[in-house]
């Protein structure tokens, strides 16, 4: 396995909700690849066509034109059988908005083998990836709760383990923490990361969250219904007037950096999307710390 | 709201909880037949005694078992005064000229059917809702109703839909409420007014409700698709059922319960129901 290997492929992709006639596409044009184990955060305000993109990359929605290959599985080539379509949900998993309306059933570990239990996973192995699913969000004590009772972030982690239970090369999380509360969203972004570092899963993090966004290797500006930006969360941010004229705020340290250039200030540097880098960046340019080569 | 157990599931440790669900929904079954069975005094009392004895070793407080039949207090009360005015017997208790006629035989169709309904009901609490987990009874359920797959009745799927139900019982209790809160405050009066006034003013609690409950519906299909959901064919479980011996040996005490009850209703003493 190559690091560089591009595991989700897109070209010129487009969708359209078909209930109305003429309606404009959810998703215009949309061509990038994704390479196995990359970090990448997908921005957007809502009605951006992120959450569409999202759903096109799990079959829930097929394309209306264009071409998208994921795990070199081409799924735009042809009608999928009903055994391709499994296939490609077992290597694609993904985690939703509301923690209520993913959560099958009465009690966690019940819900978090629901997964391996449709894709035939025979004992022990069932109980062992459940029992590893989780232990790996922090999940184990609550094992044999019922879910209502949860907080959201709990929840979330609920189905996240859900999601590792199956064993996935990818995971995508389609705005997960946007209904939780500080702390939950805290959780979540732990867990994502961990699978992404520790598991070396693809991660896309759909977010209209700026620092959120922050936190992944790349991100991809969606607006529109197509790429509008794609770097690094210091590249991006560093475009703030682009930014603000499709509805996006940078972070709060990224927005500082920018108000005292504006300001005339000359604060050198790139790293503006992490608190630490700004920071850096400002004491820099005050002096009290030397320049580079330390 | 939030505290509602739906199932009412009381836990203990006792041995019908470890039972085998399927085993007890037989037991369950082959009680209400013998209840069926029991015809005069004798059979009842054994049966009322086997009642108590139920709930004894399943650990549960008799006050818990008798406080779930208060809300069928109504229907009890109802078939009880039915049956004593409805009967026709012989010996007339009441005088001949009034309209009214009780007759002694009613009288004991009357505590019979009472006793047959109390013990009907308890022992299905005992047996199934108060004893096993609701994960547990649609497992048992979907295993015992496995043979009807050959005639192609939807067994799994049924059993899919009655998890779901219980799981989103909860949920939608919370949303109801929040609904309802959102309503009151501004000015929604649920608790005023007659009948009619008051369905009325339910009904912009329902609408929303049922709106979210379909959104709710779409979600979870979509996120059960992700999950590789196609029914119940190739479908491996975390939970495997083990009907043990002693299991077997339950079962066949109730069966034999049973017979004995038959044979009980050949003593003839006292009123012999019909």
């Amino acid at each position: 396995m190559t690091e560089t290997e591009i595991f989700i492929h897109a070209e010129h992709l487009c969708f359209a909700y078909d209930d109305e006639k003429d309606a404009i596409p959810a998703v215009k044009d949309i061509s990038l690849d994704i390479r196995r184990g990359e970090y990448v955060a997908v921005l957007g305000h809502n009605g951006s066509g992120k959450s569409t993109f999202a759903k096109l990359l799990n079959q829930i929605l097929e394309p209306t034109s264009g071409k998208l290959v994921v795990g070199g599985v081409d799924l735009t080539a042809e009608e999928l059988t009903e055994e391709e379509l499994l296939a490609h949900r077992r290597r694609v998993g993904m985690v939703f908005q509301n923690p209520d309306n993913q959560l099958v059933a009465t009690v966690v570990e019940e819900d978090v083998a629901f997964g391996p239990e449709n894709l035939g996973i025979p004992h022990p192995e069932l109980r062992e990836r459940v029992d590893r699913a989780l232990e790996a969000v922090g999940m184990s004590e609550y094992a044999a709760h019922e879910p209502h009772r949860l907080s959201g972030g709990q929840k979330q982690r609920v189905a996240i383990a859900g999601m590792i239970a199956m064993m996935p090369e990818c995971v995508i999380f389609d705005e997960s923490t946007a209904m939780l509360d500080p702390l939950g969203r805290r959780e979540v972004l732990d867990a994502i990361r961990m699978l992404n570092r520790e598991r070396g899963m693809t991660v896309l993090n759909i977010t209209h969250y700026m620092n959120e966004a922050a936190l992944a290797d790349r991100v991809i500006v969606i607006n529109d219904g197509e790429v509008l930006m794609d770097g690094t969360p210091d590249e991006i941010f560093a475009r703030r007037a682009e930014l603000r004229s499709v509805g996006l705020e940078v972070p709060q340290c990224a927005e500082l950096i920018h108000l005292l250039r504006d300001a005339g200030f000359s604060v050198e540097g790139e790293k503006i999307s992490t608190v630490e880098g700004c920071a850096e960046m400002i004491l820099r340019s005050l002096g009290v710390i030397e320049e580079k080569g330390r | 709201m939030k505290n509602i157990s739906f199932g009412q599931y009381y836990p203990a440790d006792s041995v019908i909880h470890r039972m085998d669900p399927r085993a007890k929904v037989l037991m369950a079954l082959f009680y209400i037949v013998c209840t069926f069975l029991c015809k005069n005094v004798l059979c009842f009392g054994v049966l009322i005694l086997s009642c108590i004895l139920l709930i004894r070793v399943a650990k549960l407080p008799l006050r818990l078992v008798l406080g779930t039949l208060k809300p069928l207090l109504f229907i009890l009360l109802f078939t009880t005064l039915i049956n004593v005015f409805m009967t026709k017997g012989e010996t007339l208790l009441t005088p001949p000229d009034w309209r009214i006629a009780i007759y002694a035989e009613g009288l004991w169709n009357a505590l019979f059917m009472m006793l047959r309904i109390v013990a009907l009901l308890a022992s299905t609490e005992v047996f199934l809702t108060l004893t096993t987990t609701p994960i547990a009874l649609t497992d048992g359920l979907e295993s015992l109703m496995s043979p009807l797959k050959a005639l192609r009745f939807p067994v799994h799927d049924l059993t899919m839909i009655i998890t779901i139900a219980l799981r989103f019982i909860p949920t939608l209790m919370e949303e109801t409420e929040k609904i309802m809160n959102a309503q009151r405050a501004r000015g929604a009066d649920f608790r005023s007014g007659g009948l009619i006034k008051r369905a009325r003013a339910l009904l912009p609690v329902f609408i929303p409700l049922l709106s979210s409950a379909f959104k709710r519906a779409d979600e979870l299909a979509n996120a059960m698709d992700c999950r590789c959901y196609h029914g119940g064919e190739g479908r491996t479980k975390l939970k495997v059922l083990k009907f043990r011996p002693s299991d077997f040996v339950a079962v066949f005490s109730v069966v034999a319960f049973g017979v004995g009850i038959l044979f009980l209703n050949r003593s003839g003493i006292g009123y012999t129901l019909k």
